[in-house]
């Protein structure tokens, strides 16, 4: 047959198809439905990981870099002493105002807190920071003021502030024996500090015992350029044992463990859930293919050709998959996009609040597997719509 | 009885259609036993756990470390029958995502406070006799093909050597089983003499205790009784039941029962939908051989048990071969490699996914059952 009037017969039986569709509603309806619930949740699973690695990934300026004890995988494991954090903050890399250089030498602990919404003990992240630490990172205070130092007073990230009791500004923080008074918020953008508490790393460093010491420094650099120019100077300094890597990096490398397990488990999920709406799909293409077959064998006797009918057939389907996936990937958004949750990173042991992501990829992926599964679920249903024996087919009531 | 012979001959009458429908339903509860499973090891196996043991950490966090003084101490308590301690040391193997905890202990006194971890006795005889000798649980042996008598070179993150080096290496002397399903069986233990002696600072430090007391239904008693020992002191503790530590452990990861029940809530409903329409389908297909049998003397009880049991057969060939299959994926362990070692089908499981899959059967088949049973005669047969 002409390819032209393939596709001309092949339009002209979809179309009629599309307008019995109604006499066929409960079947199809629950094609639809079946793929909605596949999408939706494939789209809600992976919003998350997708949102914990936006949130960790987005940390951090491309000037920005995070200094640590070589061999250390996180600022959990990592000390320097007072000698290792000179050698950095005198690097002429790194950038400086007349106050001094743009580096903050941090202590990194986690205290027990209360979490609100379930009322059970969480590892909350407290950072212990130099004064310059809000020019360093990009953090801004958005409430009260910032710490004074010296005192036990502690400014808490945006998130921190609704994960936990008792953050609210000039409540007072009771951690072990020491009391400190909340006198500020920040925001940092939705990245990872907006899950911590920040204080004096000077009054932090007695009360955990750790001396003059320190886990991590980050810094400004001068220029983003001069990153490879810093790591070398200071992997080579043989007076310490340093380790470089950019700020983004970092948080990017501290969210794969979390990232990789949701995907993983996300995309088995999917899967199995597809091969189930693909059986559903199979069972609604053969009823209508069986509800219709007086009717299609009247097309086939009027001098329509095999391949139309096949065609049409999987169009519909395909169709009715499209139609399920935009109802699943639309309710996913509604419901997930911009949802705030928390989470363990388990790579620094601390809590960490991110918010769902329904990216335009994950809404894209998610129908293109629609529509593969609706493919698939019609490709039985349609060759046997091709192949009906016209003459039988017109016999049967 | 009499009814099977018809009931067979309905099902085959659109075998693709019955077979179409039981796969779907061997899927979802494929995905049932998984998501249950994945529950189970998020849990960290707080159902395992008892209230027989307790766990002291720092009152400020579990990062905090306690002296080891605090043992002889603790051990004073009336009630208390046994304390050990344990240290995070954070070592990796190789590579950062090669992840396992590896924690310094008392060998003798780890022994006698973990009962469930099996190790066969000349393996015991010969940990204990080697100073760098170190035992690991069959999940990580297996996972990284270790042999009683390999040396295990662990890279230290946190704690250095007296030498300033990171590099510590030990003797596997034992690889234990835990005779329990969903027992972490993947922690790397040794000694912590070599531990204490060998690191350059913290000495005398440890990560946490482990008190068995005499009495679990004292546990909230008892520990009151061992964080007032050493209240106002620089290192107060905070002690819990072994069971609310890792639940509340659990629950920092995030509330994975929910999204769990979410997902599973879903997929029901869809299963449920299919299942339920297709066998409204059949029945609507059948109206007229309905209206006959009801003309040959088939009570209207009777039509309803027939368009039940028929739906319920369909759901439960499906469950049970979906629930096998699951059993069999999930028994070849954790499919993350590593991330999840408590990962198993609970028997509990099992028990909800039978009762789910008559759930299933009942609710699918009802509507078109109670259909078939008021059909009047007259009105069926006058239909084409």
């Amino acid at each position: 047959m002409h390819p032209w009037r393939t596709l001309v017969q092949s339009v002209a039986v979809t179309l009629v198809n599309i307008r019995t569709l109604p006499a066929r509603l409960g079947p199809s309806a629950v094609a639809v439905v079946g793929m909605a619930g596949v999408v939706g949740v494939l789209v809600a699973v992976l919003s998350m990981a997708e949102g914990f690695r936006a949130t960790m990934a987005n940390t951090g300026a491309a000037d920005t870099v995070i200094v640590m004890r070589a061999g250390s995988d996180s600022e959990m494991t990592s000390i320097l002493m007072r000698e290792d954090i000179d050698i950095v903050s005198d690097a002429e890399e790194i950038a400086r105002t007349p106050s001094g250089p743009l580096a903050s030498a941090e202590l990194f602990v986690i205290v027990d807190l209360i979490k609100a919404s379930t009322g059970t003990v969480a590892n909350a992240p407290l950072r212990g920071v130099e004064p310059v630490a809000f020019g360093v990172r990009q953090v801004r205070i958005v409430e009260g003021r910032m710490f004074v130092p010296g005192r036990n007073e502690v400014v808490v990230g945006r998130a921190a502030r609704g994960e936990y009791r008792g953050l609210t500004v000039g409540s007072t923080l009771r951690v072990g024996q020491s009391d400190w008074a909340v006198v500020g918020a920040f925001d940092a953008g939705g990245t990872v500090p907006d899950s911590e508490l920040w204080c004096d790393a000077n009054v932090l460093g007695p009360l955990y015992q750790r001396g003059s010491s320190r886990q991590a420094v980050y810094a400004k650099l001068r220029s983003p350029d001069a990153f490879t120019a810093l790591k070398d100077r200071l992997t080579t300094d043989p007076r310490a044992k340093l380790m470089v890597m950019r700020e983004r990096e970092y948080y990017e490398s501290q969210s794969r463990f979390v990232y990789s397990l949701i995907t993983g488990l996300g995309t088995i999920i999917a899967l199995l859930m597809g091969i189930g709406a693909v059986f559903a799909a199979v069972n609604t293409m053969y009823s209508a293919v069986a509800s219709r077959t007086r009717e299609i064998a009247t097309l086939r006797a009027l001098g329509f050709g095999g391949l139309p009918v096949m065609l049409s057939v999987l169009a519909e389907s395909m169709l009715l998959a499209l139609a399920g996936g935009a109802i699943g990937a639309a309710a996913a958004y509604l419901f997930f996009n911009g949802y705030q949750a928390a989470t363990m990173n388990w790579q620094s042991m601390s809590t960490i609040g991110f918010a769902f992501r329904v990216t335009p990829r994950l809404l894209a992926n998610g129908l293109a597997y629609a529509l593969v599964l609706g493919l698939v679920g019609g490709l039985l249903p349609a060759i046997r719509a091709a192949r009906l024996p016209v003459v039988v087919a017109l016999r049967e009531l | 009885m009499r009814l099977l012979p018809l009931l067979w001959s309905n099902l085959r009458r659109r075998r693709i259609r019955t077979l179409f429908t039981l796969l779907s339903i061997a899927v979802a509860f494929i995905l049932f036993g998984y998501l249950l499973a994945i529950e189970a090891a998020f849990s960290m196996g707080v159902e395992l756990l008892g209230n027989e043991r307790l766990v002291v950490i720092h009152r400020v966090s579990l990062i905090q470390l306690l002296p080891i003084s605090y043992q002889e101490r603790m051990r004073q308590v009336d009630g208390v029958v046994d304390v050990c301690h344990q240290t995070w040391f954070g070592g990796i193997y190789q590579d950062p995502k090669n992840f396992f905890m590896q924690i310094p202990v008392d060998a003798e006194c780890h022994l006698r406070m973990f009962p469930e971890f099996k190790l066969p006795a000349d393996q015991r005889a010969a940990w204990l006799a080697d100073r760098q000798g170190a035992i690991v649980g069959r999940a990580t042996a297996d996972r990284f093909g270790w042999k009683v008598g390999d040396r295990i070179p662990l890279q230290a993150t946190i704690w250095r050597k007296k030498d300033d080096s990171s590099n510590w290496e030990f003797n596997l002397r034992g690889i234990y089983d835990a005779d329990t399903p969903g027992t972490d069986t993947s922690q790397f233990f040794f000694h912590y003499t070599y531990f204490d002696e060998s690191r350059l600072f913290g000495e005398g430090q440890i990560g946490w205790y482990y008190v068995r007391i005499a009495d679990p239904s004292q546990a909230p008693q008892m520990a009151e009784r061992i964080d007032a020992l050493f209240a106002n002191s620089p290192a107060e503790t905070k002690t819990t039941t072994e069971k609310a530590f890792a639940q509340a452990f659990a629950k920092q990861v995030g509330d994975i029962g929910l999204i769990v029940r979410s997902i599973l809530g879903a997929v029901f409903f869809t299963i449920l939908l299919v299942a339920g329409n297709t066998m409204a389908q059949s029945v609507r297909e059948r109206t007229s051989e309905l209206a006959v049998l009801k003309t040959l003397g088939f009570t209207d009880r009777r039509l309803l048990v027939l368009v039940l049991a028929e739906s319920c057969l369909i759901a439960v060939a499906g469950g049970l071969i979906g629930l096998g299959v699951a059993w069999l994926l999930i028994s070849r362990g954790d499919p993350t490699g590593g991330a999840l070692p408590g990962f198993f089908l609970p028997t509990r499981a099992l028990a909800a996914g039978l009762a789910a899959v008559l759930g299933l059967g009942i609710v699918a088949g009802i509507f078109p059952a109670i259909r078939a049973m008021r059909l009047q005669i007259v009105d069926a047969l006058r239909r084409v």
